[in-house]
């Protein structure tokens, strides 16, 4: 029993421990974010690593959500007479939900899980360490850049999701179902708003890439340093980061699109 | 992988990344709607105003002219007060008519303006008198059964 309450308490000690430790990590690298702007160079070679390398993956899947979109919701709304509102229903779905929350589940599993790694083997083979040896520190020069890196690319690829996502739905739905091609687009419209919309999954996107890059650069840092502990890590960046983006769309959602 | 390589697809994708940024906010979302700022706005009292919402649009022979910019309820009157943003491109005269119309049979609401014939138009702030509130399918429905009760015994009712 006292067993069994001490356990619970070092969990929670640990937890809280793990927490602070974050935190500070986070602080530490939005402090010296610095060189970032004046070696921008560092920046462009992660968003080429998070974002261009995600690219290929983005885009099918994008486009295949859209084209089951298309299908489904041609399906339901034909039994209400309605079929024109398909434009609205494939718009709306990618550009508040789908696709900040899909694109952010594939950057966690293809960008974050590559991140955790290649910064846990940094700290396990020394590098880190030597960089301190060398006065180069490594928050400037290795972790601000992949945070930054990631954070950028993040809105872009749900952007990119949600265009093809579109031109999914506009496939299945124009050209092979034959919905009226004028409806279709004026529905989507008229029911799509800029800002309470559009911009919202930009702002969700936007989240999601902190969360997940943060993610993983801490478990990548924090990880022990054996072949084990990476891989560990590496397991516990997706987890987490899933866990991490379904929990903040259901905040953001319920502040941004509840109405009042 | 050379450095001008790296450049050119970073490029690309940023380009890409607000190219589709763009395209999300044009072609599927409405980027042209009234902004405060470039419209006027109007008050007009309704007794009931059905499902109509904020941002609703305010339409003229089936042109958009404006927005619904709030709904609030006047408790000394009982009656909803609508406040319209109008687009400063359209004028409308002073006893124009607002009322509550529904777009198909099960589509959204929206406030329809007809003009009417007085020279003077409509200014920030003014208040159209004439309106006319939305049709509640229930009142409907039930004015019909009890005209149609009242019409005798034989008629036929299917429900």
């Amino acid at each position: 029993m006292i067993d069994a309450l001490r356990q619970i308490g070092a969990r929670t000690v640990d937890g809280v421990w793990k927490l602070g430790c974050a935190t500070r990590f986070t602080g530490t690298i939005l402090a010296r974010s610095g060189m970032c702007l004046r070696r921008p160079q560092l920046v462009l070679d992660q968003i080429y690593f998070t974002g261009v390398l995600s690219l290929v993956i983005i885009i099918v899947s994008g486009l295949f959500v859209g084209l089951v979109l298309g299908l489904q919701g041609y399906e339901t709304l034909k039994r209400y007479g309605s079929a024109e509102a398909l434009g609205t229903l494939v718009a709306l779905s990618l550009v508040r939900e789908l696709g900040p929350v899909v694109s952010a589940l594939l950057f966690a599993s293809r960008a974050g899980s590559a991140i955790t790694a290649r910064i846990g083997i940094m700290k396990s083979t020394e590098q880190l360490s030597a960089m301190e040896m060398m006065a180069v520190d490594p928050h400037s020069r290795v972790l601000a850049p992949v945070f930054w890196g990631g954070v950028l690319s993040m809105p872009l690829l749900a952007a990119i999701f949600s265009a093809f996502g579109v031109f999914g739905g506009y496939l299945i739905g124009v050209v092979i179902i034959g919905v009226d091609s004028g409806a279709f687009w004026s529905q989507m419209q008229a029911n799509v708003d800029l800002w309470s919309d559009v911009m919202n999954g930009v702002i969700k996107s936007a989240v999601f890439g902190v969360a997940v890059t943060l993610i993983a650069l801490f478990e990548g840092y924090d990880a022990p340093p054996t072949a084990e502990g990476v891989s560990y890590a590496v397991t516990r960046t997706v987890v987490t980061s899933a866990l991490a983006i379904l929990a903040l769309d259901f905040v953001l959602t319920s502040f941004m699109f509840t109405g009042v | 992988m050379k450095r001008t390589t790296v450049d050119l697809w970073v490029g690309l994708f940023v380009v890409g990344g607000l190219v589709a940024l763009l395209v999300l906010a044009l072609k599927v979302g409405n980027a042209s709607t009234v902004t405060a700022g470039q419209g006027y706005k109007l008050t007009a009292e309704f007794n009931n105003i059905g499902g109509l919402k904020p941002r609703a649009p305010v339409k003229s022979a089936g042109v958009v002219v404006g927005r619904v910019e709030s709904i609030r309820f006047d408790n000394k009157k009982f009656l909803a007060q609508v406040t319209l943003l109008i687009d400063k491109t359209y004028e409308f005269p002073k006893d124009s008519n607002a009322s509550i119309l529904t777009s198909g049979l099960l589509g959204e609401q929206y406030i329809g303006l007809d003009g009417g014939g007085d020279d003077a138009v409509l200014k920030d702030g003014d208040r159209i008198t004439l309106t006319q509130s939305a049709l509640v399918l229930e009142q409907m429905i039930g004015r019909f059964l009890t005209g149609k009760a009242a019409e005798g015994p034989t008629a036929e009712k299917d429900q």
